[in-house]
C-alpha cells in the first residue's frame, strides 16, 4: 500500500481539527481558550512533523514493525518511559498521594522494581532471540503455528484490556480537563494515534513516545522547582511544611474518622506519612505486586521496543535508562502529590475528580499564579497538553503491538505459512492497525461510563500469568514446549480473567443498595433531626450553620437515591452474582503460580523432541547473540 | 544464514559456554531473588509492622519514607551493578562467538 503525502496531508487536516477542538473548551477561562490552542496545535504540530519524516523511512516491515532495529539504546530508554507512564501512572499516583499520602508513594515503588524483572532475565534474550512480536519468540523451538496463534491471541487480549482503559480514561480526562464532548475526545485520540501508527510506524510511535517522556519529566521538573524550591530543597523542611499544613490534616481526620478524636493537629499531619490510608487488605496488595513485579516483563507493547534495538548490549542500556527516568519521575511525583494536597487540597481535588486524578493538573495551574492569571492557565494547558500526548503515545504503542501479533503472527505466520514479501506484510500491518485502531475507538465509546479502572491491573495480571511464565520457561527451561506453552497462555488468561469476574471489581447492585439505603437513612434522621431543631434555634450563626448541614444531609440523600436509580433494578453482578466470591481485586496471587503450573505440568506430559534439541540453539544464541535476527536486513 | 549449521550442543558443551552459563546464572537469579525480596518486605512490612514505619528518623521523616525511597536507590543500585557484571560477560560470550565456528564445526 502506497502511501502518498496527500492522504497524510488530509490526515494530519483532519487529526488537527480533533485535536484542535478542546482550544474551544469552557472549564479554562473562555479568554484563555488560545492558551489551550497554542499549546494543543504546538504538540501536534511537532508529533506530525516527526510523523511526516518518519513515513518517509517507513518502506519495509521491519521498519514498521521494529523501526529497522536502529533505535539507540538512550532512545530507546526514552521511548520505554514514554510507552509505561500512561496517564494512570502520570496522573493517577500523583492522586492518590495528594488524597492518602504514604500509601499512594508505596504504590509507585512497584512500577519501578518492575524493571528490574525486564533488566536481568527478560530483555537481553528477547532481543537475541526475537524478531518482531513474542510469537517468535516463543515459535523458536515450539511449533510455530500452534503457539503463534496462541500468543497472539494473547497479545491481542492483554493490549484490548489495556487499550480500553486508555481510551476510556484518556476521554474522561479530556473532558474533564478541557471540557469537550467525551466522544469527541476518544475520536480525536484515535484519529492521531492513527496517524502515527500508520504512516510512521514504529519510527513514528517511538519518536512521539520519547517527545511525549520529555514533555512530561520538563512539566514535572518545574512543578517540583516550584513546589519544593520555596523550602530550599530541603526535604525535612518540605515535609514538615505538609505535616503542618491544616489542610492535610483535616483529610486524614475525615479519612480516619473517630480514632481522630483523641489525635493532635501535629499527629494527624504526621499520620499522612505513615502506611496503612488507602491499603486496608495487605493480601491483596501483594497479588497486585506480584502482578507488577512479573507482569511488566509480559506485556506486549513493552517487550515489542526490544525488538527497535540494534544488539542486547542497547536492550540493556535502554532499561537502564527507562529506569533511571521512570524512578526520577516517581520521586517527582511525592512531590507533586504533596505539593497539590497542600496547596489545592484534597476537597477541591475530589470535586472535580473523585478518584484524584487532577491533583497535577490543578497544582500546575496554582503554581502559575492560579485560575484567574495567564500563567496559571498556561500551565494547566501545557499539563493537559502533556496529559493529552500521553495517552496518545500510550495507545499508539498498543496498537502497533496488538497490529503485529494480528499481521505477522496470524497472517504472514499461520496463514500464509511465513511466505510473504516485505511489501505484502507492511500492507497486512497497516491494515491490521487500521482494524485495531477502529476497534479501539469503538471500544472506547461504547465503553462511556463504565469503570474501566480495574481493566489496568487485569492487563498486568494477564501478562504476568499467561505471557510471562511461557516466555520465562522458553528462554531458561530445556523441558518447556509446545503443549506447555499452549496450556501456560490458556490458562493463565483464564483464570486471570475468570477471577476479576467474581472478584470485588465488578459491580453488586444488592451491595451498593444496601449501602446506599443506609446512606438514604442516615440522611432521613439528620434532615428530621435538623428540621426539628432549627425553629428552637436564636443564634442566627447557629441557625445559618443548621441551614447549611440540612443542605448537605439533602444533597447527600439525593445522590444515594440518584446511585440506587442507576442500577435499574439489576440484582446480579455481571455473571450472575450477588456477591464477590474470590476476595480479591488483584487475582495475581493465585492466577500467576497457576499459569507457571500449567507450563510445568503440560510441558512434563508432552515429550516433544525438537523443543529439547533446540534447546542448545536456544540458550547459546540468547546467552551469546550469535545469529541474532536482525530486523535491520534489508 | 551459515549460523544454522553451527553444532550448537558442541558450542553449549565448551568449558567457556559452560563457565559462562554457571556464573552469569549464579549472579543474576541471585540479584533477581534479592531484589524480589527487598520489594515485597516494603508492602508486607507496611501491612504487619506498621509501627515501625511510624518511628522518626530525622525530624517528621520516618523510616516507612527512608525505607520507600531505600527502594529507588535499590533499584538504581542493581541495576548499575547488574551493567557492570555484564560487560565481563559481554566480553566472555565475545569470545565464544568468535570461535563459534571453529568449536561448533560443521554438522
Amino acid at each position: 500500500m502506497r502511501l502518498n503525502r496527500k492522504a497524510l496531508l488530509g490526515f494530519v487536516g483532519a487529526a488537527a481539527l480533533l485535536g484542535a477542538a478542546p482550544a474551544f473548551a469552557q472549564a479554562v477561562s473562555p479568554q484563555y481558550t488560545y492558551l489551550t490552542f497554542i499549546v494543543f496545535a504546538a504538540i501536534i504540530g511537532v508529533t506530525m512533523f516527526v510523523t511526516y519524516l518518519a513515513a518517509k523511512r517507513t518502506k519495509t516491515a521491519a521498519d514498521f514493525y521494529a523501526a529497522g532495529g536502529g533505535v539507540s539504546g538512550l532512545a530507546n530508554g526514552w521511548a520505554i518511559a514514554g510507552d509505561y507512564l500512561s496517564a494512570a501512572s502520570f496522573l493517577g499516583i500523583a492522586g492518590l498521594i495528594s488524597l492518602y499520602g504514604y500509601d499512594g508513594f508505596m504504590y509507585s515503588v512497584g512500577w519501578l522494581v518492575a524493571y528490574i524483572t525486564v533488566l536481568l532475565v527478560i530483555a537481553e534474550p528477547a532481543r537475541n532471540i526475537g524478531k518482531y512480536t513474542m510469537g517468535d519468540i516463543l515459535a523458536f523451538r515450539n511449533n510455530p503455528k500452534v503457539v503463534k496463534t496462541f500468543m497472539a491471541i494473547s497479545t491481542i487480549t492483554v493490549s484490548t484490556f489495556y487499550l480500553t482503559a486508555q481510551m476510556v480514561g484518556g476521554g474522561v480526562l479530556v473532558k474533564t480537563l478541557i471540557g469537550i464532548d467525551y466522544e469527541i475526545s476518544v475520536a480525536a485520540v484515535g484519529v492521531l494515534m492513527m496517524a502515527y501508527v500508520l504512516f510512521g510506524g514504529m519510527v513514528a510511535t517511538t519518536w512521539v513516545q520519547i517527545i511525549k517522556a520529555i514533555l512530561l519529566v520538563i512539566a514535572s521538573l518545574v512543578m517540583v522547582a516550584l513546589v519544593w524550591g520555596q523550602y530550599g530543597f530541603n526535604l525535612n523542611g518540605y515535609l514538615e511544611a505538609v505535616v503542618a499544613d491544616p489542610g492535610i490534616q483535616a483529610q486524614v481526620a475525615r479519612m480516619i474518622g473517630d480514632a481522630s478524636k483523641n489525635m493532635s493537629a501535629a499527629e494527624l499531619g504526621q499520620r499522612f506519612l505513615e502506611p496503612g490510608l488507602y491499603f486496608k487488605a495487605p493480601i491483596d496488595q501483594i497479588s497486585l505486586g506480584m502482578a507488577l513485579v512479573l507482569g511488566t516483563a509480559g506485556l506486549p507493547h513493552i517487550l515489542m521496543r526490544f525488538f527497535t534495538v540494534p544488539t542486547a548490549q542497547q536492550a540493556r542500556k535502554s532499561v537502564i535508562w527507562a529506569m533511571a527516568i521512570i524512578g526520577g519521575f516517581y520521586v517527582l511525583t511525592l512531590f507533586l502529590g504533596t505539593g497539590a494536597a497542600m496547596k489545592v487540597g484534597a476537597l477541591q481535588i475530589t470535586a472535580i475528580d473523585p478518584g484524584g486524578n487532577m491533583a497535577a493538573p490543578l497544582l500546575a495551574q496554582f503554581l502559575g499564579g492560579g485560575k484567574d492569571s495567564i500563567l496559571g492557565n498556561l500551565m494547566l494547558a501545557f499539563v493537559a497538553a502533556v496529559a493529552f500526548a500521553t495517552i496518545v503515545a500510550v495507545v499508539a504503542g498498543l496498537v502497533l503491538a496488538a497490529a503485529s501479533a494480528m499481521s505477522h503472527d496470524i497472517w504472514v505466520g499461520v496463514i500464509k505459512g511465513d511466505h510473504a514479501t516485505s511489501e505484502q506484510e507492511l500492507r497486512a500491518a497497516r491494515i491490521s492497525s487500521v482494524i485495531v485502531g477502529a476497534i479501539a475507538i469503538t471500544i472506547g465509546i461504547l465503553a462511556k461510563g463504565q469503570n474501566v479502572a480495574h481493566l489496568v491491573a487485569l492487563a498486568f495480571a494477564v501478562a504476568a500469568s499467561a505471557n510471562l511464565p511461557v516466555i520465562l520457561l522458553t528462554f531458561y527451561w530445556k523441558r518447556c514446549n509446545t503443549a506447555g506453552v499452549v496450556a501456560g497462555l490458556v490458562i493463565g488468561t483464564l483464570s486471570a480473567i475468570a477471577l476479576v469476574l467474581v472478584s470485588p471489581n465488578m459491580t453488586y447492585p444488592l451491595q451498593i443498595k444496601a449501602a446506599q439505603e443506609k446512606i438514604m437513612k442516615a440522611s432521613d434522621e439528620k434532615i428530621a433531626k435538623l428540621n426539628a431543631d432549627i425553629p428552637a434555634l436564636t443564634d442566627a450563626a447557629a441557625i445559618e450553620k443548621a441551614k447549611k448541614d440540612l443542605g448537605i444531609a439533602e444533597k447527600a440523600k439525593a445522590v444515594a437515591e440518584a446511585r440506587i436509580k442507576s442500577l435499574g433494578g439489576a440484582t446480579t453482578s455481571l455473571v450472575g452474582l450477588t456477591e464477590p466470591m474470590f476476595p480479591l481485586r488483584n487475582p495475581g496471587l493465585i492466577s500467576i503460580p497457576l499459569g507457571f503450573l500449567a507450563v510445568i505440568i503440560a510441558s512434563l506430559l508432552y515429550r516433544d523432541k525438537r523443543a529439547e534439541e533446540m534447546w542448545d540453539e536456544l540458550y547459546v544464541r540468547s546467552n551469546t547473540g550469535i545469529g541474532r535476527a536482525a530486523a535491520a536486513a534489508h | 544464514m551459515a549460523n544454522q549449521t553451527l553444532n550448537w550442543a558442541a558450542i553449549d558443551a565448551d568449558p567457556r559456554f559452560q563457565e559462562l552459563h554457571a556464573k552469569k546464572s549464579r549472579f543474576l537469579w541471585g540479584l533477581m531473588v534479592f531484589a524480589v525480596i527487598y520489594y515485597f518486605l516494603l508492602p508486607i512490612g507496611a501491612a504487619y509492622f506498621p509501627d515501625l514505619y511510624k518511628v522518626r528518623v530525622f525530624g517528621v521523616i520516618n523510616f516507612g519514607l527512608v525505607f520507600a525511597l531505600s527502594q529507588f536507590l535499590v533499584a538504581w543500585g542493581i541495576a548499575f551493578i547488574y551493567a557492570k557484571r555484564a560487560q565481563q560477560f559481554d566480553g566472555m560470550a565475545e569470545a565464544i562467538a568468535r570461535d563459534a565456528q571453529r568449536i561448533g564445526g560443521r554438522k
